[in-house]
């Protein structure tokens, strides 16, 4: 018996694999599924329709795809004469051309009243597009593959698992034969039924930084809270404190939803007060009296004991009815061998992702202090050289931008705009460095305060003019496209490009300056004028010319650096103030005349200021706020910055 | 030597010319105002040359602090507005909770102290997303102790400060840079919404004088330049006593040769702070003069720039003579609103017309650039030389 | 050491950058003595008074002063300058801007506080002292001019007479006689050896001539050491000093 059932089945195998491979019987198939469940299809109810959607999703056959597709558009027809299904086209809307499903073909025409549409409604049709996602999932064309995944991970449900699942073994692309694979781990944690398959899901995304998979995992961990007079039932979290956990008005309120008395809110209180107020007395309380929250309870007591308010519990009866509960913050999974191995791997997935977040923490700082370090040098450079501070140095910043965003007007591809906008911010930059220090600055010398006033009065002048030239309005500086987005590591570790250029720029610049300083004949000279101007000069250096050709350097450099911060920030006529007074500071902490000083103190604030952001990351005024009384503090132990000129050099 | 012992007014006749102007100054434009029904001078030109007596203060504790004893604090308005911020406060808080009094006073059932301060929260903060009223509120209600910290805030923060800077030696531009960072700091405190002092929104309707609601604006506007002009009065007498004395010669010698004092045993740190809190104290003062008769303060008024202006007033005005920096002040305060604010008559080039408003400070900058280089004693130099000849 | 050793500066060590100034440096004075101190450029003189008075921190050493004794290497600049240690410096440093009587009445020795010079009130005693200050540097006649408008040696001479006003029990000088005349340097000379009669003076000086006349006890510094030390006959015939000043 077994044995002839055995090979009846074996034979029925045998017949459909034969059928899938060809088409003519195939069609005889769909056939025979339409013959077997038109009952069901017509009647179209969601309770009843699975044995059908299953029976064209489990034939094999490539058509059930059409025929499913077809379904859920609302294109099947049937004629009530004997029916049989087709698709339907007409043009008066009164006879229709009847066409095979599957090849189009016409089969002939009916009136409309021989004809039903079948018209799934929503369940049905969600049941259709589960149903088509097995054919997706197995689509030949790997981008109508990638797109069903994507589909799915939009909107996971149940009833992808199995489909997904099935399609896996058939996949032959390695990339998304993994997503698959990941994929049917995160709807295993979700939607399986044995708990031992989801804990074993859950084991293996334990070192997934992706954000799918938390938001997979934080659900599993949800509570609610219970309320008990004895012990709790189901998987307990943890047992909540009042005060603490939870806050005795919420933990009240969760007893009025089981039946305690409610509270009567302050405001209606007062109404009700108010509409008792009977001779200047309301409840035998005068009404003068009603300024003491007291006294209105009071009045509200003898109101409610006369019955013309309803009662209101007093805080002891509030109290009491706490106390005589536990609150428990219960899972709403109840297997607690599944929460333990979410909260173990969300625990795990957490740890990871805080270090990532010091890793992306540590890029963010390198660049802003890449930024820093691009703006200050220019003036270390000066202040090292001439001890005179530039105040005019933060709108030479805004020139080098300006100048960007003109050489933007005039030529259209960013990327030529770009190269060349840095060599020509640089040229205009140095020439009005070097025109402010033939003009002003050099007459101050033996003024340094003044030379910070004077140079002042140049950068509200310079303010003002862009401001009549540009407009009020931040101008854009466009970045070409291949600095566009942003190098993403992995899910929490990203930095964009822009930011990797000018990190790259202030390398190239520290590079630059540092041949410059140490191996030219200028950087010679500059070292000693910096060091002993007067020893310099009998030594037949000029200072005069070094002076100028320094502030000219410095001065390019803060052009270059503007077109560089220019690219993202927003291009005004105050765009030199944002930066100018963390460039004091990243000079006044690293200290004067040395490059590595300045690199010091480029970096401790860009360290500084992204450490205490991410301390407080709602709030960077504050950040900035604490950033600065530090540096005041650390002022006090290193007066003259990380790297001072020490012993009679340092000139004091 | 005997010429010391006279009293040192007499021994400084530009005292009593100045206390002299000043007072027929304040009587003419008292005079001259709409209060007496005359009305030459408008409320609002009163109230702008109130506001001036106060930059004047403001300016003369700058000359003390920069031009006598050589530290360019690029900080001042930082305590400027803080005075202003203490003083609005109590203007802010009293005068809402008239109002909110008032209101609640309609109602049958009279209300909570609760009720009333979480109206007052409410009315104040409900602009940055709150109601409770901070706890740096809580002698908000009392003028007196507001009065006390006009002094005691700004005066504390000087000191503290100070003791930092000064301690660890930090001279020269080193420590103008980190005063202005100091500035930068409070100002972008301040700006935040949690601050307290409701962020950028700042405090307004400080023109409004709880208690005189009832007296017009123009009366108000006269006794707040009477106490401006009181305040400006004695600031300089104050100022102009200290420096006539050993005291000045040795805050004259610190900023000459700081080394060279120390070595004859002064502690000089000692002095600078006195000197540097004395004017912060000073400076607040006239904040909390200057803002009532503004009628609103926010951040951006302590940002770094407006001190950078204090020391181009007193650069303009002349180092190292008081009514330098009053003529300094005065003289560009009053140029500058006039430019900005639009009165002053544009000039038709036929291809471009000069508007002041867009060029007041390309002239300004220019200007001070010019004086810096070739009139370093400023405007009080020219009196000085009127004065000789 | 005698027991009214007034200054003791013992094994005291600084360097800048590496570069040692002062190495393992011992030194002292008694109550009411003068001593000149010479030595080549570089030898740590400027160096050395430095550390006395407070300006340059030494790696190593002690310093201690008076009787009780007491150390000052945690005493600032101006509590060293208040116990009684007075210093003029090799380039005239007056305030420039303020007359001479305003130099001298700032020096005169008084309560230092800020409260208690703010509310200083000049006295006929203080208009004394200046006077006869003014007398013995030879400046009565200019009291009320500016400092700038002096000569240079007047100005050395001023900057004496402010180190007296301190009335100090140390005086630190350094090339008190830079720039003078002949008869200026007499004048000088007869100063310093006046002050020396009842305070300790010691004198940093290059000209041999005037530390001749000076007839005290000579201390020869030498790459920040002491290189020899007595009287001035005795160290000018010392073959290592010798060598020293007039090269290898």
């Amino acid at each position: 018996m077994i044995r002839t059932i055995t090979a009846l089945l074996f034979a029925a195998t045998l017949i459909l694999s034969f059928g899938v491979g060809t088409p003519a019987r195939a069609s005889d198939s769909i056939e025979v599924i339409f013959e077997t469940h038109a009952e069901i299809i017509i009647k179209g109810s969601r309770r009843t329709i699975t044995p059908a959607i299953e029976a064209f999703r489990d034939s094999g056959l490539p058509e059930a795809q059409i025929v499913l597709e077809t379904w859920r558009a609302k294109d099947l027809w049937v004629r009530k004469a004997d029916n049989r299904f087709f698709r339907a086209t007409t043009e008066d809307r009164k006879t229709y051309d009847l066409l095979d499903i599957v090849t189009g073909e016409a089969l002939g025409r009916a009136a409309k009243k021989e004809l039903r549409q079948i018209k799934p409604n929503s369940g049905v049709r969600g049941l259709i597009s589960a149903a088509l996602v097995r054919f997706q999932l197995s689509d030949p064309d790997p981008e109508v593959r990638r797109s069903s995944l994507a589909a799915i991970q939009r909107d996971p449900a149940p009833s992808h698992l199995a489909a997904l699942e099935a399609s896996i073994d058939k996949e032959d692309d390695p990339g998304l034969k993994a997503e698959k694979r990941r994929l049917a781990g995160l709807l295993t944690i979700q939607f399986a039924e044995a708990p031992e398959t989801r804990v074993a899901a859950i084991r293996a995304v334990s070192s997934d930084l992706g954000i799918d998979v938390r938001a997979a995992l934080n659900p599993i961990l949800a509570t609610r809270i219970g309320v008990y007079t004895a012990a709790p039932e189901g998987n307990v979290a943890a047992r909540l404190t009042i005060g603490s956990d939870i806050g005795a008005d919420e933990a009240y309120a969760l007893l009025v939803a089981q039946g305690a008395a409610a509270p009567i809110p302050d405001e209606e209180k007062k109404a009700a007060l108010a509409e008792h107020i009977d001779g200047g007395m309301v409840g035998g309380v005068p009404v003068a009296s009603l300024t003491d929250p007291a006294a209105r309870d009071r009045a509200y007591a003898r109101l409610a004991a006369a019955g013309r308010v309803p009662p209101s519990p007093t805080a002891e009866e509030r109290d009491a009815a706490i106390a005589a509960h536990r609150f428990y913050a219960v899972y709403e999974e109840p297997n607690p061998a599944v929460t333990d191995a979410a909260s173990e791997a969300l625990e795990s997935i957490g740890t990871m992702v805080r270090s990532y977040e010091v890793l992306d923490l540590s890029l963010d700082a390198l660049s802003l202090a890449s930024i820093y370090f691009l703006a200050a040098i220019g003036l270390a450079i000066t202040f090292g050289v001439m001890r005179v501070i530039n105040m005019a140095h933060g709108e030479f910043i805004m020139m080098g931008a300006y100048t960007g965003f003109v050489v933007q007007q005039l030529i259209p591809s960013y990327t030529i705009s770009i190269l060349v906008a840095l060599p020509l911010a640089f040229a205009i930059t140095f020439a009005a460095g070097v025109t402010l220090e033939r003009l002003v600055i050099r007459w101050l010398y033996d003024r340094p305060l003044e030379t910070l006033l004077a140079t002042f009065g140049v950068s509200i002048a310079l303010q003002q003019i862009a401001k009549n030239i540009f407009g009020t309005q931040a101008r854009p500086l466009t970045s070409p496209e291949w600095l566009d987005g942003a190098w993403d590591i992995n899910p929490i570790v990203s930095i964009s490009w822009i930011r990797v250029a000018i990190f790259v720029l202030s390398v190239v610049f520290l590079l630059f300056l540092l041949f410059v300083l140490n191996r030219t004949r200028l950087g010679l000279e500059v070292r000693a004028v910096t060091q002993n101007p007067r020893m310099a000069a009998s030594m037949g250096i000029n200072p005069d010319y070094i002076r100028m050709m320094t502030f000219g350097l410095g001065s390019g450099i803060a052009g270059i650096a503007g077109v560089a911060i220019g690219l993202f920030a927003k291009v005004t006529s105050g765009l030199g103030q944002d930066y100018i007074v963390q460039s004091f500071m990243t000079v006044v902490v690293g200290g004067v005349g040395n490059l590595w000083g300045v690199l010091a103190g480029a970096g401790l604030i860009g360290i500084l200021q992204k450490g205490i952001e991410a301390l407080n990351p709602s709030n960077t005024l504050a950040a900035q706020t604490y950033m600065i009384i530090f540096i005041i503090i650390f002022i006090q132990f290193r007066p003259k910055g990380m790297f001072a000129l020490k012993g009679r050099a340092a000139g004091d | 030597m005997t010429r010391r012992r006279v009293p040192f007014v007499v021994r400084n006749p530009s005292v009593l010319v100045f206390l002299g102007l000043l007072a027929a100054f304040t009587l003419g434009v008292t005079v001259l105002s709409e209060a007496t029904g005359i009305g030459l001078i408008s409320t609002s030109m009163v109230k702008t040359l109130g506001k001036t007596l106060c930059f004047c203060l403001i300016a003369v504790a700058m000359d003390l602090v920069w031009g006598y004893c050589g530290i360019l604090s690029l900080g001042h308005f930082a305590f400027f507005g803080l005075g202003g911020y203490m003083i609005g406060m109590w203007l802010m808080y009293a005068r809402t909770e008239m109002i909110v009094v008032e209101a609640l006073a309609a109602q049958p059932i009279p209300p909570t102290d609760a009720e009333i301060e979480a109206a007052i929260g409410n009315q104040i903060f409900g602009v940055v997303g709150g109601s409770e009223i901070p706890a740096i509120w809580m002698f908000a209600d009392s003028l007196v102790i507001q009065l006390a910290l006009v002094v005691l805030v700004p005066g504390l923060l000087a000191l503290v400060f100070g003791w930092l800077a000064f301690r660890s030696r930090v001279t020269g531009v080193y420590l103008s840079i980190l005063t202005q960072a100091m500035t930068l700091a409070l100002a972008l405190y301040l700006f935040q919404n949690d601050s307290g002092l409701r962020g950028n929104n700042g405090l307004s309707g400080l023109q409004n004088i709880p208690g005189f609601e009832q007296t017009p604006q123009s009366t108000i506007s006269i006794a707040f330049l009477w106490a401006s002009a009181a305040a400006l009065g004695l600031g300089y007498l104050l100022i102009a006593w200290i420096t006539s004395g050993k005291f000045g010669n040795v805050i004259r010698g610190i900023r000459d040769d700081e080394a060279r004092v120390r070595f004859l045993g002064y502690n000089v740190e000692a002095y600078k702070l006195v000197v540097f809190t004395l004017t912060a104290v000073l400076a607040a003062i006239a904040g909390a003069l200057y803002y009532p008769q503004a009628g609103i303060i926010n951040p951006a008024e302590i940002a770094p720039i407006a001190s950078i202006y204090l020391a181009v007033w007193v650069a303009i005005g002349g180092r190292g003579r008081l009514y330098g920096a009053v003529i300094g002040a005065a003289v560009v305060s009053l140029a500058s609103s006039w430019f900005t604010g639009g009165q002053a008559p544009d000039i038709p080039l036929g291809f471009y017309t000069i508007s002041w408003v867009d060029w007041w400070q390309v002239l300004l900058g220019l200007g001070f650039v010019l004086v810096t280089l070739f009139a370093p004693k400023g405007l009080g130099g020219l009196v000085d030389r009127l004065v000789r000849r | 050491m005698t027991t009214d050793t007034l200054l003791e500066v013992s094994g005291v060590s600084v360097s800048f950058d590496g570069f040692k100034a002062i190495n393992d440096l011992s030194f002292s004075i008694g109550e009411a003595e003068m001593r000149a101190v010479i030595g080549p450029n570089g030898a740590g003189k400027t160096t050395f008074m430095d550390i006395i008075t407070g300006k340059t921190r030494p790696d190593s050493g002690d310093i201690l002063w008076g009787e009780p004794t007491r150390s000052l290497l945690k005493l600032s600049e101006s509590q060293i300058a208040q116990l009684g240690i007075g210093r003029k410096f090799q380039r005239p440093t007056v305030f420039e801007d303020q007359s001479v009587a305003d130099n001298i009445m700032m020096s005169l020795k008084a309560h230092r506080q800020p409260w208690s010079v703010l509310f200083h009130k000049f006295t006929q005693d203080d208009g004394q002292r200046i006077r006869e200050i003014a007398e013995e540097v030879l400046l009565v006649d200019h009291l009320e001019r500016s400092a700038g408008d002096l000569s240079h040696g007047q100005k050395q001479w001023l900057e004496i007479g402010m180190l007296l006003a301190q009335d100090p029990r140390l005086l630190l000088v350094d090339e008190p006689a830079a720039g003078m005349t002949l008869e200026e340097r007499n004048h000088t000379t007869d100063l310093l050896r006046e002050a020396a009669k009842t305070r300790a003076v010691i004198v940093v000086e290059h000209d041999m001539d005037f530390v001749r006349k000076l007839d005290c006890r000579v201390t020869v510094l030498h790459e920040g050491s002491v290189l020899a030390e007595g009287t001035i006959d005795h160290v000018t015939s010392d073959q290592t000093v010798i060598d020293v000043y007039l090269g290898r």
